[in-house]
């Protein structure tokens, strides 16, 4: 059974403060600061950017390796970015007051929206080199990943347990060792999971980014992705389908030979008092067991490695361990810290201000919030049509043992599977019988993001407790009343991380399903991720600015307004034994 | 044996004061000026009710915390930090869930730079002394509680401190299990086989003190003082039925059942109840519980407070704040180390389910100033209602921010039993919805 970690953005009952104000300000002026630089660029990078892609199905293994490592080059610095930033937020009080509100804007920025300028971002940086769209593309998965991972590791590290902090201070261990026997085994349970998680959302961006056009510029990176993309503009239904069966194979090897093992070992890092009842091993782990050579040497590189993490770098703290409130010099530097986050928060208004001023016009504004709440309506219905379907069976599901053993990993691996890749499939269709857009184009958003919800259902209904089951037995207790005395109370702090995942995702997801392509015929459906898309095609940095500053503001008071109290109620309602 | 011809001074503890700051100039203090000296050779005690600040002096001159004032020296040095040669067991063992039992006992070796021939021969022979050779390979989930603790003693051993500071180190165990830890640990020590030079344990078993240490220091609370020292003689391995022994446990039980001195016992038999007076969370039902067993036979009203402790498997630390509520409720009187029915009491124990409740709220609103203050607002209110912020927070100026909540969940709790108000979870409101109006 896999648990399911709280979702770094239910936690906490922080209410929107003057931080929040400062990071959105900071990530805004951030990104017009990239707009205004590449804005000058878009002409001269002429289409000089594109890789020949072939369609012969022999090329595709090639391809998905390249996919397959971009996804994990990303992951390597996403892990970086996390080991870094995560303790710096964690020691650190002040750091800390902006980068968690930093992390939790980020975390809900449409990262398709700005695609297109860390594109140009980076072929500024390698003119005329395919060093630089690769790089674009490792980046923008990073985006994807990296925030909920940093969460996660923050989250890890402010909960560490007090008496394993003192035995490690009492024991004088140097920062160096603490960190690698104390801080990050403990983390390990909740960074695999997010980490992988991050994955799943990866693949949906890797294969989205490979092949992108802003402006006059268009690039392709060679991958399954752009392999789509050409199969896409060429009608080529055939390609298509090999695409996703590569896909599929690549998605099931990460699931086997990755995932599943890697949830396992870190099972062992779970601080709990007793024993957990025995897990399925997954065959991987299984057969590494069984072998000889490869264990022992797995074991003594192991070794080695342990070895680093024994280092005594750095001395040991033989002080008394800081206390929160300080003495008049700490004042002092706490009052410097708000100026200067106040001061580059006000020049990031400023800028944007000035900005908009020169390129957006009030009925800009107007016309992205309208948008905003058709793409709205379209979030909420697609969610709800999910629901009623998955809710009712993933109760089904849950309720049977044997049956959530075979759906549970089968709902895990298609959360993984990229969704944009079926599109041209649903687009076939809708153009073939000439449907409106409008409405057929809507269930795409939440194509790849419905499992989510069927996931969580099912473990929520699996962790009802038995006795509860058995009571409801001995009442009597059958329909309506059933589901509201019992099933509904007890799953929904699940299905609220669900359906919390699952929304974000789509928000994200509207900005490659309100428009979509079949060979020369586009469709488009009203809704701020056609805006979006259609900016960055048109190259027009203002407007994708302000599409993505709406989108954002629209997934985030949607978190902290919808998502964030209901979590919390359910937690404190439904918390068994509280 | 006799160690104390050696009293070479390892730590001492000058004016200690620990107080936590609160809004405006409030401060809550957990210690006042505290004097503790300790030297080679001996086994010392620190006895307290929780709360008592007893862990906090541990912490103090473990390095872990700083003092408010005053200042600890450690063989002649200023304290600064966590010094070397002090290592601690801790209550909940504290064990590194993902490593083995040798590479737990393992970690202050490798944070002292040990190499790791050296660091494996002496953390076996650390594992041998306390019992636990065959488990090097054991993670400590799979490990009973028992065994756990004995992967503690055996890290903190192998270190070769001069000096053992154990934190309630057998309160999580079992009665049995936790028995077969102090003998092996006592028989280790007076064999000479401890590499340690001194022990300072904190506990707040009476029993568990008298058995093990040369010197008791006896805890009060609000603020934590030293009360009391009491020097015991008795040589190991020491006899709980032999009846110096009872006779020192039970003249424990009658100071710590006495108040701040013998002179104002009298004066303050029941204490003053302000509106912040601390709540023990107690259940009516352990209440009840107890005065029908005082009530009935043999106790017939009085009991003496060791012996009902024994009878009834509690500890000190249980059952004197139960006996202190009844008192707060005038259901019953505590006097050196004996509890006593009150008449009330009695009237309790013989009413029905409705009696009771009756008995139980004319108490709680004649005795308890926050039962009473609470129903007294909600009766001004037009609506009948009230937030519990507003006590919480009031609760908040006198006490600990959890010392006020499980003093306005015990409030919550007693005023919904004996239906004096409401009180709702969702809307953290008071009110006298369900409650028969006056």
């Amino acid at each position: 059974m896999t648990r399911i970690a709280i979702p770094p953005q239910a936690q906490g009952r922080r209410l929107p403060n003057a931080w929040d104000v400062a990071a959105l300000a900071i990530v805004f002026g951030s990104l017009v600061g990239v707009a205004s630089v590449v804005r000058g660029t878009l002409a001269p990078l002429t289409a000089a950017e594109v890789t020949a892609i072939h369609l012969d199905p022999a090329y595709l293994p090639g391809y998905a390796l390249r996919t397959t490592l971009r996804m994990f080059a990303a992951l390597l610095v996403s892990l970086v970015f996390t080991f870094t930033v995560a303790p710096l937020a964690a020691k650190s009080r002040r750091a800390a007051a902006i980068i968690i509100p930093l992390l939790d804007i980020l975390q809900s920025v449409p990262i398709l929206g700005f695609l297109s300028f860390t594109v140009l971002f980076f072929l500024n940086l390698f003119p005329g080199q395919e060093m630089g769209a690769e790089l674009a593309v490792i980046f923008v998965i990073f985006t994807s990943q990296a925030w909920n991972m940093a969460f996660s590791f923050y989250q890890s590290l402010t909960t560490e347990p007090l008496d394993l902090d003192e035995a490690c201070r009492i024991f004088g261990l140097s920062p160096w060792q603490r960190f690698w026997r104390l801080d990050v085994p403990f983390a390990v349970p909740g960074l695999v999971w997010n980490t992988m998680l991050s994955m799943s959302g990866g693949w949906f961006f890797v294969v989205a980014s490979e092949a992108v056009t802003v402006g006059h510029t268009t690039f392709t990176l060679p991958g399954i992705g752009s392999y789509v993309a050409i199969a896409l503009r060429r009608r080529d239904l055939l390609a298509i389908s090999y695409a996703v069966l590569a896909m599929l194979v690549v998605i099931l090897l990460y699931d086997q030979l990755l995932f599943r093992p890697l949830v396992a070992w870190s099972s062992k890092f779970r601080v709990e008092t007793i024993q957990a009842s025995v897990e399925v091993k997954p065959w991987v782990l299984k057969l590494f067991r069984q072998t000889f050579m490869l264990r022992k040497s797995v074991a003594w590189l192991g070794d080695r490695i342990a070895l680093i993490g024994r280092l005594r770098l750095g001395r040991a703290e033989r002080t008394f361990k800081s206390i929160a409130r300080g003495g008049a010099l700490s004042w002092v530097e706490d009052a410097l810290f708000c100026v200067v986050v106040g001061a580059v928060a006000v020049y990031a208004l400023d800028r944007i201000f000035v900005f908009c001023a020169a390129h957006l016009h009030w009925s800009d504004l107007l016309t992205c919030l309208v948008l905003a709440i058709f793409t709205l309506s379209r979030v909420i219905a697609a969610l709800a049509i999910s629901c009623a379907i998955w809710v009712p069976v993933g109760v089904w599901v849950g309720l049977r043992p044997q049956a959530t053993n075979l759906v549970q990993p089968l709902a895990q691996f298609l959360a993984a599977f990229p969704a944009n890749l079926l599109f041209p499939l649903v687009v076939a269709g809708i153009v073939a019988f000439n449907l409106a857009p409008n409405i057929w184009l809507t269930p795409l958003m939440v194509l790849g993001t419905q499992w989510y919800i069927l996931f969580n259902v099912v473990a929520g209904t699996a962790a009802l407790p038995g006795d509860l089951k058995e009571v409801a037995v001995n009442f009597g207790l059958g329909g309506v009343l059933w589901w509201r005395r019992l099933i509904i109370p007890g799953i929904l702090p699940y299905f609220v991380t669900g359906a919390l995942t699952a929304t974000g995702a789509a928000w994200n997801a509207s900005i490659v399903a309100e428009v979509a392509s079949w060979g020369k015929t586009t469709l488009v459906a009203q809704g701020l991720g056609a805006y979006i898309a259609n900016a960055t095609s048109r190259g027009s940095a203002s407007n994708i600015v302000l599409g993505v500053a709406v989108m954002s503001v629209f997934v985030l008071s949607f978190n902290r307004l919808v998502w964030r109290p209901l979590y919390a109620y359910a937690s404190r309602r439904t918390n068994l034994g509280q | 044996m006799d160690r104390s011809a050696n009293t070479r001074t390892l730590v001492e503890v000058r004016h200690c004061r620990q107080a936590y700051p609160k809004e405006a100039n409030n401060e809550l203090i957990v210690l006042d000026d505290v004097n503790v000296r300790l030297s080679e050779g001996e086994v010392v005690g620190l006895l307290g009710r929780s709360g008592s600040g007893k862990s906090t002096l541990l912490r103090i001159i473990a390095g872990l915390l700083r003092p408010t004032n005053g200042e600890v020296t450690w063989q002649g040095e200023l304290v600064r930090g966590p010094v070397r040669g002090v290592a601690m067991v801790f209550q909940s063992f504290a064990l590194f869930p993902w490593l083995t039992v040798q590479e737990n006992v393992e970690l202050g070796l490798e944070a002292q730079g040990v190499a790791r021939r050296e660091r494996k021969s002496r953390a076996e022979a650390a594992i041998d002394l306390i019992g636990l050779g065959g488990y090097e390979g054991a993670y400590p989930k799979e490990l009973s509680g028992g065994m756990r603790q004995r992967v503690g003693l055996a890290r903190a051993l192998v270190t070769h401190p001069d000096l053992l500071l154990m934190d309630e180190p057998f309160s999580a165990l079992d009665v049995l299990t936790a028995e077969t830890l102090r003998t092996d640990l006592i028989d280790l020590w007076s064999d000479g086989k401890l590499p340690v030079k001194s022990m300072l344990m904190v506990t707040h078993n009476i029993e568990e003190a008298v058995l093990m240490c040369d010197r008791i220091l006896v805890f009060s609370s609000d603020p934590g003082r030293v009360a009391h020292e009491i020097a015991i003689h008795f040589a190991h391995p020491r006899n709980r039925l032999d009846p110096a022994f009872r006779q020192v446990v039970d003249d424990i039980y009658a100071v710590m059942t006495r108040r701040k001195s013998p002179a104002d016992l009298r004066a303050t038999a029941v204490p003053t109840t302000g509106f912040a007076t601390p709540l023990h969370p107690i259940g009516t039902n352990l209440m009840s519980g107890l005065m029908e067993t005082l009530a009935g036979p043999p106790y017939d009203g009085r009991a003496d407070l060791p012996a009902l402790a024994a009878v009834l498997q509690y500890e000190a630390d249980e059952l004197l704040p139960l006996g202190e509520t009844l008192q707060l409720l005038r259901f019953a009187e505590l006097e050196e180390g004996d509890i006593r029915l009150t008449e009330q009491g009695r009237s309790f124990v013989h009413a029905g389910i409705d009696r009771r409740k009756k008995t139980f709220a004319e108490a709680a609103l004649a005795h308890v100033k926050l039962v009473a203050a609470i129903r007294q607002v909600l009766d001004e209110r037009w609506n009948h209602r009230a937030s519990a912020v507003r006590f919480r927070d009031e609760l908040e100026d006198h006490m600990s921010p959890e010392r006020a909540e499980e003093t306005l969940r015990t409030a919550i709790s007693w005023g919904r039993y004996a239906e004096i108000y409401s009180y709702d979870e969702e809307t953290q409101q008071f009110s006298l919805n369900d409650v028969e109006r006056t």
